[in-house]
């Protein structure tokens, strides 16, 4: 971001924390002694080559995965031991890299359960429309519909998911983790197998979010012109360890990830 | 499927009343045979409110639970005993807290399901059906010590009336029926509703989002549970007007899954359409062989040919509408409502 000095929300201290987490499944390490942090209000890149445990971290963070070592603070509270929903509670919003939509729900539907957290209303104040759920429902309704008309999907916000071109569905995955109000939010790949054109709003809706609403945004990417264009910093991973990590043309400039993106032989 | 609404349409209170004229006054006015109300109008209505039953746990939050006759049992059980042993209690009053102890029984055998899924869930509920039925067998307390194994409902008595004729016990009935399909309405298209079907869609996403998983899972079997119990106990003593355990058995179950799938999974209208359907079919093909072809073919053959058809229905169903008959309903709907149009 070219910029950074007149944005809305500046960037601030340390929001994230990843302290030395190691990850392994069986006898495999997915991510080695790893540190690295994100700050507040900053678009946070983690890029590498396939397999180098970008997923696997961002599935630690949001607590699906528990790490076997190391530590991860978000606003100084360490997350070990806690399950996705709490960490949900804490404000952490993600989505996911092969599309984790309800698929039967339709769009508005899907986007309405990103408000769980903003629902107070029991089951019982649904089943007998309780003024307190209706009101409840009506608010989160409203947002809704203004992330829909955000995200441009007013046509087929009535349509099962699971009918939607790719896309769509990847927007209405951003809505959903939008609609949470979360102040982190992990977008595993949210450009992934889209063309140009669809590339390019994606980055316009992430980049507005985050001047907007002053979210903190890491993100998974394998674009690296959209890489370079959005974030702030760029964390490089490879073979589960971190080979680079600094603002876009800083890592671009460095041999490690050079080498690790072209190949290099490591006989000489 | 259609978008969750918080308040309800114009088309919702006009198809509300018409079904409500329809079944408290044109019903009640036309059909004057016995006939229709005790073997097909109530027992329809208690096991479509069971079938609801099994579509929150099953339909909507995606939790194969076989097992909703055992929950019918313990809330017929319950009822029994209720008014049995608490003087002065209500019909009402006792209907809900059978209701409220078979959703106590549901939670506690749906803790499984926060390990296991899929088909291996089935097998672990499959339990409480086995298990509430050899309590009650075991344990003489709750048939009262009778020794002849079947016991005689109490007479439905409502403040101070007592509703023993057919056409009373349907109206009975017909009013829980009604409460507890609006509410199990709102529950669908609300909020909860939604968290069930998240869960159903994509658990780990949806935990992702702020559901939890164990709360979700747990209060739909509890509601679940509540719709078995209630509709149970009505099953108890509006049709049966006995209580055995036999009758609550492993085939009810399966009847009952049978009335969710064919009306299609996650729908509240197909919990009465299919419920409507595995009723009448066998009283069709009997009317069929005795009008049609006057006694030609035999009644073994004839209840050989409702499982053939049976079986035959649900493969064609799984692999062509899995949303079943309420799906078909709605596409009938639309199509006509288009060339009315038109």
């Amino acid at each position: 971001m070219s910029d950074s000095q007149d944005r809305n929300f500046k960037i601030g201290n340390p929001i994230l924390e990843v302290n030395n987490i190691s990850l392994s499944f069986g006898g495999v390490n997915a991510i080695t002694d790893t540190s690295f942090n994100v700050l507040e209000h900053e678009v946070r890149a983690i890029i590498g080559p396939n397999g180098a445990g970008k997923s696997s971290m961002l599935n630690c963070i949001n607590g699906i995965y528990k790490p076997q070592q190391g530590s991860i603070a978000f606003k100084g509270n360490k997350l070990s031991k806690i399950t996705p929903n709490l960490i949900a509670q804490m404000g952490i919003s993600r989505t996911f890299q092969n599309l984790a939509l309800f698929k039967r729900m339709s769009a508005i539907d899907n986007i309405l359960v990103g408000r769980k957290l903003h629902s107070k209303a029991s089951f019982f104040d649904v089943a007998f429309q309780l003024p307190k759920a209706r009101r409840e429902e009506k608010v989160n309704l409203k947002k809704c519909e203004e992330i829909v008309e955000f995200l441009e999907i007013e046509k087929i916000k009535d349509t099962p998911v699971g009918k939607l071109p790719y896309g769509l569905q990847k927007r209405v995955e951003l809505g959903r983790a939008l609609a949470t109000e979360a102040s982190l939010l992990l977008l595993d790949e949210p450009m992934a197998g889209m063309n140009v054109e669809e590339k390019r709003e994606m980055c316009r809706f992430i980049l507005e979010v985050n001047e907007e609403y002053g979210t903190t945004m890491v993100l998974i990417e394998h674009d690296m012109g959209v890489v370079m264009d959005i974030s702030d910093r760029v964390v490089v991973l490879d073979y589960g360890k971190i080979i680079g990590d600094g603002p876009p043309d800083e890592v671009r400039t460095n041999q490690k990830v050079i080498d690790a993106y072209l190949g290099v032989s490591h006989g000489e | 499927m259609a978008t969750t609404i918080s308040t309800y349409s114009r088309n919702d209170y006009i198809n509300f009343s018409v079904l409500m004229v329809l079944g408290f006054l044109i019903i009640p006015m036309t059909v004057n045979s016995d006939y229709w109300f005790t073997s097909i109008l109530i027992p329809w209505l208690c096991l479509a409110l069971a079938t609801i039953g099994q579509q929150v746990i099953m339909g909507y939050t995606g939790q194969l639970a076989l097992g909703a006759a055992g929950f019918m049992a313990a809330g017929a059980f319950a009822c029994f005993n209720l008014i049995l042993r608490v003087d002065g209690l209500p019909f009402f009053g006792a209907l809900i807290i059978s209701g409220l102890i078979a959703a106590a029984i549901g939670i506690v055998f749906g803790l499984p399901s926060l390990r296991i899924r899929g088909i291996y869930l089935m097998v672990a509920t499959l339990a409480s059906q086995f298990f509430i039925i050899w309590v009650i067998d075991k344990f003489g307390w709750f048939k009262n010590y009778d020794s002849s194994g079947i016991i005689t409902a109490q007479d439905i008595v409502i403040f101070g009336r007592p509703y023993t004729s057919p056409v009373d016990m349907y109206l009975v009935i017909l009013v829980v029926v009604t409460v507890m399909t609006i509410l199990a309405i709102n529950m669908a298209r609300g909020s909860t509703g939604r968290n069930w079907m998240a869960v159903r869609d994509m658990d780990v996403a949806a935990e992702s989002m702020g559901v939890s998983l164990l709360k979700t899972k747990i209060q739909a079997f509890a509601i679940s549970s509540f719709f078995c119990g209630v509709a149970g106990a009505l099953f108890a003593f509006t049709y049966l007007k006995s209580l055995e355990p036999v009758a609550f058995d492993i085939k009810l179950s399966f009847k009952i899954l049978f009335m969710c799938i064919l009306g299609g999974l996650g729908t509240i209208n197909g919990a009465f359409i299919g419920a409507g359907f595995i009723l009448l079919f066998p009283v069709l093909l009997n009317y069929l062989g005795n009008n049609v072809f006057h006694g030609a073919i035999d009644a073994t053959i004839i209840s050989a040919l409702e499982q053939v058809v049976f079986g035959v229905l649900m493969i064609v169903f799984m692999i062509y509408e899995p949303l079943g008959m309420a799906r078909l309903w709605e596409n009938l709907k639309q199509r006509f409502f288009k060339k009315k149009n038109k």
